[in-house]
């Protein structure tokens, strides 16, 4: 058997520690093996008291986001062989409060998703039998890049805003927002702008576009962001010159 | 011990569970519904269906060839009267989620657009790109959360059903976060767990799918349907078990062994043609393809990988364009995991565990023989999937069957009164006991949760995989047998209560050789060959005996019993199972 390479992972039990600390493992670097197979290695066969999410190892559940040699990554996604000789550094995703070693608590996130109303808003619904709402290609092509996200929060890792501002919305649940504001069938843009609007934090963003980097699904968030701001301040300045007209 | 109530309880929160939550809220919504999941909805394993979802839109199709194909994909033993109503049903329930935002893939004209599947007479299959279940399930958990009514509780690993006078009163279940043991009652139980194939070695399954709510039905008394019928998808990538969709055949991939030839054709599928014809070759059903890749193997036609034989799936006639409009993630998969591109390479494939067409027996509104208990999805076998399940039926199944069981269950627990928290409450407490002396206070016993894991995995894929004998299912019985007595000496490296993953690893563990257990023993005793159920001392379907579904049930000495059930025949007596172009009428795909 070949190689081995160097783990350095966080290690924090709230039940045990005062803060987190480090612990160093040596595991096999194969190179079929992503860094959430070495993390599985451990937990099998060194330490099974090592907590971390995971579920589905094909990048599309959005669980195992962790910092991976300070990066936000899917850690099942990310190949051991590319960081020889190694060490590697696994750490919990950034700005998120650690509840237990790799584990974050993902509450936040979930209510500020909730909060945008990422679902359609109609005023009347057609019945079923008149079949389904046309829509073409190109107007799927609208929204279909921002419908991709799957909820894994690199972006929120990424995001020197929210680093700094907690109450941001961030990328992901403003992305979701646009992908429901750009469908096609949807009718409830206004009623999102006006939940975006509550918080400046979306104007903080400056476009670094660290979001976007990240995402391993290329939904770029950023651009979401600019899209609503331009969409919000035309918002703004008409209803500044017709203030009974928007609504 | 804190409890907290509610009327109807979902277990498990992907497809099945939030539209069975969403069809509870609308029957009644004055009943206290909760989601109990051991994941964020979102991450449920719903998220990694790829292909489709099929359902009759299209002019020149009718419902009636839709259940003649599942049907005869099942090798009869589907219930018809079930796949007649599932049919029936499925587009409306198509439409509704389309209605409700999902992305789905459409036509320059803007409607939806349909692809062909295995085993299917006519393009019916729904597709959003190649990540349908992605979008579906996306698309239900937001909608979901303009429901106030749908509490949740997200990432509560559910270890028992507590049953009371033959009636399910609630279940026990641990939150991860706290470490906290919690009962949460309720007059009606749907299970929504989805599958078990991490019972296996190699799986396309993600590592949640490891049978719970089999297994927690199972243990309360109610019985497990058809369990030996395991579904092999032709086509996993070696080493990570990675799905690649059938719908990168349904677009025209070929299969070929290692000398490029389309063994496909010696096996009784039909002759190669260009361009796929439906119900032929490639689009022949899972299970007659993943054997025909044993019998392929056994000749030496297959090509020697590190992680065991493989034979290539052949993409690149298919040309950039296609590949990136219709299986983008197809290409995304290769590239990422496998370091090859499907434009200008060949895909190594295998067969890989999928899907459970057997579960927990319910009836055609999801109700298990337990009153209070119902199962909808994977998990559930109602049965429409009989022998052999047909791609791009279960993504329909979740949403027909899921909003099936969610009235019943909300018709039920309407008409049921207050749960009495008393009847259950040293059921209660003796498994907040268990728990406490099996796994987070014991220090001895010398057994680690994944030396039993793979042993269990080896014996069942050895015991019960494509092909069975007597032989080979009774020594794993026997090994199963042996890993029941040793889990009992599992002994965890975390005592601690937040976040603790290695006690629901063991949990997992235990539900998994329960399931296994009740896997094997059913495969013993059908003593035939029937759709993925392959009995090489037993080479023929035999109607005369086994047109009955399996009934597995758990002696409380922990072996299985085995009854059986006549299969519901309505319209479509037993027949032959035809693939190739007798059969198809030599329709083109494309």
């Amino acid at each position: 058997m070949a190689e081995t390479i160097q783990l350095e992972v966080t290690r924090y039990s709230p039940e045990r520690d005062a803060s987190p600390g480090v612990q160093t493992f040596d595991v096999p670097c194969r190179k079929e093996w992503v860094v959430l197979d070495a993390l599985n290695y451990i937990k099998d066969s060194l330490d099974g008291s090592l907590a971390y999410r995971w579920s589905c190892r094909m990048g599309i559940c959005g669980s195992c986001g962790m910092m991976v040699n300070g990066e936000p990554k899917l850690t099942c996604a990310t190949f051991l062989a590319s960081y020889a000789p190694g060490p590697v550094r696994v750490e919990p995703l950034q700005y998120f409060p650690v509840v237990r070693d790799l584990v974050i608590e993902m509450s936040d996130f979930m209510r500020k998703l909730k909060g945008v109303k990422p679902w359609i808003i109609r005023p009347e619904e057609k019945p079923l039998a008149e079949g389904e709402y046309l829509q073409t290609p190109e107007q799927l092509d609208a929204y279909k890049q921002y419908s991709m996200c799957i909820n894994c929060v690199l972006c929120y890792a990424a995001c020197p805003v929210y680093g700094l501002d907690p109450l941001f919305a961030g990328p992901a649940a403003i992305a979701l927002a646009q992908r429901y504001n750009l469908d096609s069938r949807d009718q409830g843009a206004s009623e999102r702008m006006d939940i975006l609007s509550q918080h400046e934090g979306v104007w903080g963003c400056t476009f670094v576009g660290e979001c976007t980097k990240v995402c391993p699904k290329n939904v770029d968030p950023a651009g979401a962001i600019q899209r609503y701001k331009l969409a919000a301040a035309k918002e703004w300045f008409k209803s500044l010159l017709m203030p009974w007209g928007t609504k | 011990m804190d409890i907290a109530t509610h009327d109807v309880l979902l277990v498990g929160g992907g497809g099945a569970g939030l539209r069975a939550a969403i069809a509870v809220a609308e029957t009644n919504p004055k009943l206290r519904v909760a989601v109990v999941s051991k994941v964020y909805p979102m991450r449920s394993h719903t998220v990694s269906a790829e292909g489709g979802a099929a359902a009759v839109v299209k002019p020149g199709d009718s419902v009636d060839e839709h259940a003649h194909d599942t049907i005869s994909g099942g090798d009869w033993l589907c219930d018809q009267d079930a796949v007649e109503a599932f049919v029936r049903e499925a587009p409306q329930e198509m439409l509704r989620i389309e209605h409700w935002g999902c992305p789905w893939s459409r036509e320059a004209d803007g409607h939806i657009a349909v692809r062909a599947f295995g085993g299917m007479t006519r393009m019916r299959t729904w597709f959003a790109a190649d990540k349908t279940g992605f979008h579906m399930l996306h698309t239900l958990f937001q909608t979901t959360l303009k429901y106030p009514e749908v509490m949740r509780y997200d990432e509560w690993f559910v270890t028992k059903l507590l049953v009371d006078d033959g009636r399910v009163r609630g279940v026990v279940a641990l939150e991860l976060m706290s470490g906290k043991i919690q009962a949460l009652t309720a007059k009606a139980v749907i299970l929504c767990t989805g599958g078990c194939g991490r019972v296996f070695p190699f799986t396309t399954n993600a590592s949640i799918k490891t049978g719970d709510g089999m297994a927690l039905a199972y243990r309360a008394g109610a019985p497990l349907k058809d369990m030996e019928f395991v579904q092999y998808h032709p086509t996993g990538l070696p080493f990570t078990g990675i799905l690649i969709t059938e719908a990168a055949r349904s677009e025209g991939g070929w299969l070929l062994n290692k000398n490029g030839y389309r063994y496909l054709q010696d096996y009784n599928l039909g002759k190669p043609e260009p361009k796929p014809v439906l119900r032929s070759m490639e689009l022949g059903p899972r299970d007659r393809i993943s054997q025909a890749f044993v019998r392929e193997m056994e000749k030496g036609n297959t090509i020697k990988g590190p992680y065991g034989d493989v034979v290539h799936l052949d993409l690149r006639h298919l040309g950039e364009k296609r590949i990136n409009t219709q299986i983008p993630f197809v290409r995304e998969l290769c590239t990422k995991y496998q370091n090859l591109d499907p434009v200008k390479d060949l895909i190594p494939v295998r067969p890989v565990v999928h899907y459970m067409m057997g579960g927990v027996h319910t009836d055609i509104n999801g109700a298990t023989p337990l009153a209070g208990l119902y199962a909808a999805g994977e998990v559930a076998c109602v049965s429409i999937n009989g022998a052999n399940r047909l791609g791009s039926n279960s993504l329909p199944e979740l949403l027909v069957f899921g909003t099936r069981a969610g009235r019943a269950a909300a018709e039920y627990a309407s008409s049921q009164p207050a749960a009495r928290e008393d009847a259950v409450l040293a059921q209660i407490l003796d498994e907040e006991r268990r728990i406490e002396e099996q796994y987070l206070r014991k220090t001895n016993g010398g057994e680690r949760i994944a030396t039993l894991r793979e042993e269990m995995q080896k014996s069942i894929e050895e015991g019960a995989g494509i092909f069975r004998t007597a032989t080979s299912l009774q020594v794993a019985a026997q090994k199963l047998r042996q890993l029941q007595e040793r889990y009992a000496n599992v002994s965890l490296d975390d005592h601690s209560r937040t976040f603790n993953t290695e006690l629901t690893a063991a949990f997992e563990l235990g539900f998994m050789i329960d399931v296994a257990e009740a896997i094997v023993e059913s495969a013993l005793r059908r003593t035939e060959s029937r759709g993925a159920h392959q009995r090489t001392d037993y080479p023929k379907r035999d109607d005369e005996k086994f047109l009955k579904h399996t009934l597995a049930y758990r002696q409380p000495d922990g072996s299985t019993r085995i009854e059986y059930l006549p299969v519901v025949i309505t319209r479509w007596p037993p027949a032959e199972r035809v693939y190739g172009q007798e059969s198809a009428e030599g329709k083109s795909a494309s």
